[in-house]
């Protein structure tokens, strides 16, 4: 079942090298040509929540975690680096400017680390790992799985961006922190250095996709797949399925922080509004509408949904937010599978009828004593043809 | 049997050699791309970008672009929408008077979605793409902090027309809104008149209540009033049995409110509960107008106290004239507030300022800025060229029955804007 599944979503080598050297293409030479300077820093944004994607895509799609609170990793990398760039603004020793108007006038000693670019850097890796190793190790080995994990990953979420709002004097409250001038000494209004992190952001983007094809062709990703579709049966055959939960839990949080990280420079601004529970959300709809399980539906649908956003808030700002809801209602009621199915569907219909409905054997799956957490992973899999 | 940390290493020998590849394709791409970059980035990194667009506003035609920037969806669409609504009727007024220099504006409508980021995207839109000559909106705080980078990179203007908690200046931003000198030193004053000398704060947890009460907390030391306690509630929060508590406890003389939106309505509603009302216990509110009081409850904050620089009761012949046109566009059930009311003051100054100029220049219109003035619904206006906001008349109202604000204290003149304080001794050291 699994090899069958793999079989069809990893596709082919050359296919799957055509894909990334057209992706590349688009990336590093249309898209610059073709957009002007505005439309690309939004393109650059849309690369910096599409990483957030690929890392759910793996977590949800392969690994059945329903993620509701990816916000708070997005959060840690997007605040470390902003910090980092208050700092650097304020030049060595100096103070970041909203913490003498608003605070002590001192910098926090938590703070200190992100004078260094070296560190700074590392932590945006290294704090997000840690606290999802942390507590994805305390979750999954207490089995806490389902609908349980997602609200509690989502409690998280709301408790940081509250813990974000009261910290006023070191973290800028709802303000957030902004007004930032240069990333690692280039100035940031320059259009040249904006097309730089454009050029970043893409190619990080890029890197992450090919790291998640690794992981969902390896031995690793079926393993994943099969703690999905069946838990207790891996623990059966002596695999530890909180080893693999939290594993990807951890790698979809590091994603999550670089997609943070970068977007930063590019947008201008980190606010608790961007890492609360609706954006945590938020980044869960671009990955349903693509489609979750497959490699590239959550970047595409994370780019696609951004995209679409903007341009039909452009053309209707006062009832784009119907369009929106339109599109999630749609593609949940018809296509649960996301628009990547559409393509899997078309694929299978060219084949001939060579494929069976393969439908039936899953949906009547022997049934997990443990329904709940078991559940999330069968509706994903048996969605996917 | 097994039972082993599953490998991370591929079993596939395709995989490392396909991974090799695309990389290798990949870094080719990037270097080609890379190059590029250092240079030009380089050469170009120290030089100013922003004369791009300073050229880019079309007023070869007979009619100007101006951006109109609320929150039409989102939390803060309730409130925004009013402001928008002013916003529209200002540009339909100049519109019927011949225009702005002989152009009629054209409207360039964007949504915030209550998002700071958002803001400064659609910031960007509306100067690089729609190349409006001015963009008037933004609400919260952290929209306008994410909004001034834009607009002083790209050389822009913003009217921000909403009272704030003050500590900012930008070269690029008027503020027809309060500072604090204009609405929370007065409202002190007025309670320490009335012989106040006890105070419990009441807040929302942002950046406003948090630096108001910074304010009023340095206030207090000089002028002999206690602070009996400081207590923030979370945006949105909505059970206030044990903040009311501790304010019935206090004793204290009178409550500064600094809430904002939602918790207003139980605050007030467990405020009543608890037996207190404007006469034992006086609250003098800075978020709450006309707009809210219909949502609170007129019974619920009856006889209390707010302080804005507009109330739909100020009677002048240019508010009778505002409010009239104002319900004739959108209905005899609206009501007219303070942040409306600046809005719609905003675009009228940047009129006199483009006509004063004699153009729709970016530095221009600000170099022709200062005493600019303006016969507002709320009294005449006039613009300080330094800081860029505008003396207004303090008033302190009372919530009357009618769901209306009757001013019941006014500071007579028009106060100069200060928005660091720098004026008072006993702001000192508030940074």
């Amino acid at each position: 079942m699994t090899q069958r599944l793999t079989a069809l979503l990893a596709p082919g080598r050359t296919r799957a090298l055509a894909g990334f050297a057209l992706a590349a293409v688009v990336l590093f030479a249309v898209a610059p040509v073709l957009l002007s300077p505005f439309r690309l820093g939004l393109l650059a944004k849309f690369l910096c929540l599409a990483m957030v994607a690929v890392g759910i895509g793996l977590a949800w799609g392969r690994g059945g975690l329903l993620t509701l609170g990816q916000g708070v990793y997005f959060g840690l990398g997007a605040y470390v680096m902003a910090m980092h760039l208050k700092l650097a603004d304020a030049g060595p020793g100096g103070v970041p400017d909203f913490m003498s108007l608003y605070g002590t006038g001192e910098v926090p000693w938590w703070w200190e680390p992100m004078r260094s670019p070296v560190a700074t850097v590392a932590l945006v890796i290294l704090v997000p790992a840690l606290l999802a190793g942390v507590l994805g190790w305390a979750v999954f080995t207490r089995r806490v799985r389902g609908a349980y994990f997602a609200i509690l990953s989502q409690a998280l979420a709301a408790a940081f961006a509250i813990l974000l709002v009261g910290q006023q004097q070191t973290t800028g409250g709802t303000n957030g922190l902004n007004g930032f001038r240069s990333f690692f000494g280039y100035d940031l209004a320059d259009p040249v250095n904006q097309r730089m992190l454009y050029l970043v952001a893409a190619g990080v983007l890029l890197a992450m996709v090919l790291v998640a094809r690794q992981l969902m062709v390896s031995r690793f990703g079926e393993l994943l797949v099969a703690v999905r579709d069946a838990e207790d049966r891996v623990r059966f055959l002596g695999y530890d399925p909180a080893v693999a939960k939290t594993t990807v839990y951890v790698v979809a949080a590091v994603m999550a922080a670089v997609g943070g990280a970068l977007f930063v420079p590019v947008v201008g601004i980190v606010s608790p509004a961007d890492v609360g529970v609706v954006p945590s959300i938020g980044f869960l709809v671009g990955v349903a509408i693509g489609g979750r399980a497959t490699l590239l539906g959550p970047v595409l649908g994370a780019i696609a949904v951004s995209w679409a956003q903007t341009s039909i808030s452009e053309q209707f700002p006062s009832g784009w937010i119907y369009f929106q809801g339109a599109l999630f209602v749609g593609v949940v009621a018809f296509l649960p599978g996301g628009l990547a199915s559409l393509l899997g569907r078309r694929r299978r219909r060219g084949r001939g009828d060579a494929a069976p409905a393969p439908e039936e054997p899953e949906t009547t799956a022997p049934p997990s004593p443990v329904p709940a957490g078991a559940h999330t992973g069968r509706t994903a899999q048996g969605r996917q043809p | 049997m097994r039972r082993s940390t599953p490998s991370l290493l591929p079993t596939r020998t395709r995989g490392p050699r396909l991974a090799a590849a695309a990389l290798a394709a990949l870094a080719v791409v990037a270097a080609g791309g890379c190059g590029a970059r250092v240079d030009s980035a380089g050469s170009a990194g120290a030089a100013s970008s922003s004369a791009e667009n300073a050229d880019c506003v079309d007023t070869s035609g007979d009619t100007v672009k101006i951006g109109f920037l609320n929150s039409l969806s989102g939390t803060m669409a309730i409130s925004e929408q009013t402001v928008h609504d002013s916003l529209q009727l200002a540009a339909k007024e100049i519109n019927a008077d011949g225009g702005v220099l002989g152009k009629q504006l054209e409207i360039v409508t964007e949504d915030g979605q209550s998002e700071p980021t958002v803001f400064a995207e659609k910031a960007t839109k509306l100067i690089t793409d729609d190349c409006v000559a001015a963009v008037f909106g933004g609400w919260t705080s952290a929209s306008r902090k994410a909004m001034l980078p834009v607009f002083e990179s790209q050389d822009a203007l913003l009217f921000y027309p909403v009272q704030y908690e003050g500590l900012e200046s930008s070269p690029n931003i008027f503020y027809t809104g309060a500072t604090t000198n204009q609405q929370i030193v007065p409202a002190l004053d007025y309670l320490a008149e009335q012989g106040t000398t006890s105070l419990f704060l009441v807040g929302s947890d942002y950046v406003f209540p948090r630096t108001a009460n910074k304010i009023i907390n340095a206030y207090a030391r000089a002028h002999g009033i206690e602070i009996v306690g400081e207590e923030y509630a979370p945006l949105g929060h909505t059970d206030f049995s044990t903040i009311v508590n501790k304010v019935k406890a206090s004793g204290a003389d009178a409550v500064f409110n600094t809430l904002n939106g939602d918790s207003n309505v139980a605050f007030f509603k467990e405020y009543s509960n608890a037996g207190l009302g404007a006469d034992e216990m006086p609250v003098l509110s800075v978020s709450i107008a006309e707009e809210e009081v219909g949502g609170i409850g007129v019974q619920n904050v009856e006889g209390q106290l707010t302080a804005w620089n507009y109330y739909q009761t100020v009677d002048t012949p240019e508010n009778a004239a505002f409010v009239e046109a104002f319900q004739a566009e959108y209905g005899d059930d609206r009501v007219t507030s303070d942040p409306m009311e600046a809005a719609y003051v905003s675009l009228h100054l940047w009129q006199q300022m483009v006509e004063k100029a004699d153009s729709f220049a970016v530095d221009d219109v600000v170099a022709a800025a200062d005493g600019v003035s303006y016969d507002a619904p709320e009294g005449t206006v006039v613009v300080d060229g330094d800081n860029h906001h505008i003396s207004k008349t303090s008033l302190v109202g009372e919530i009357g029955d009618d769901g209306l604000i009757h001013p019941v204290w006014t500071s007579e003149e028009p106060i100069e804007p200060d928005p660091y304080l720098e004026g008072y001794d006993w702001a000192e050291d508030l940074g």
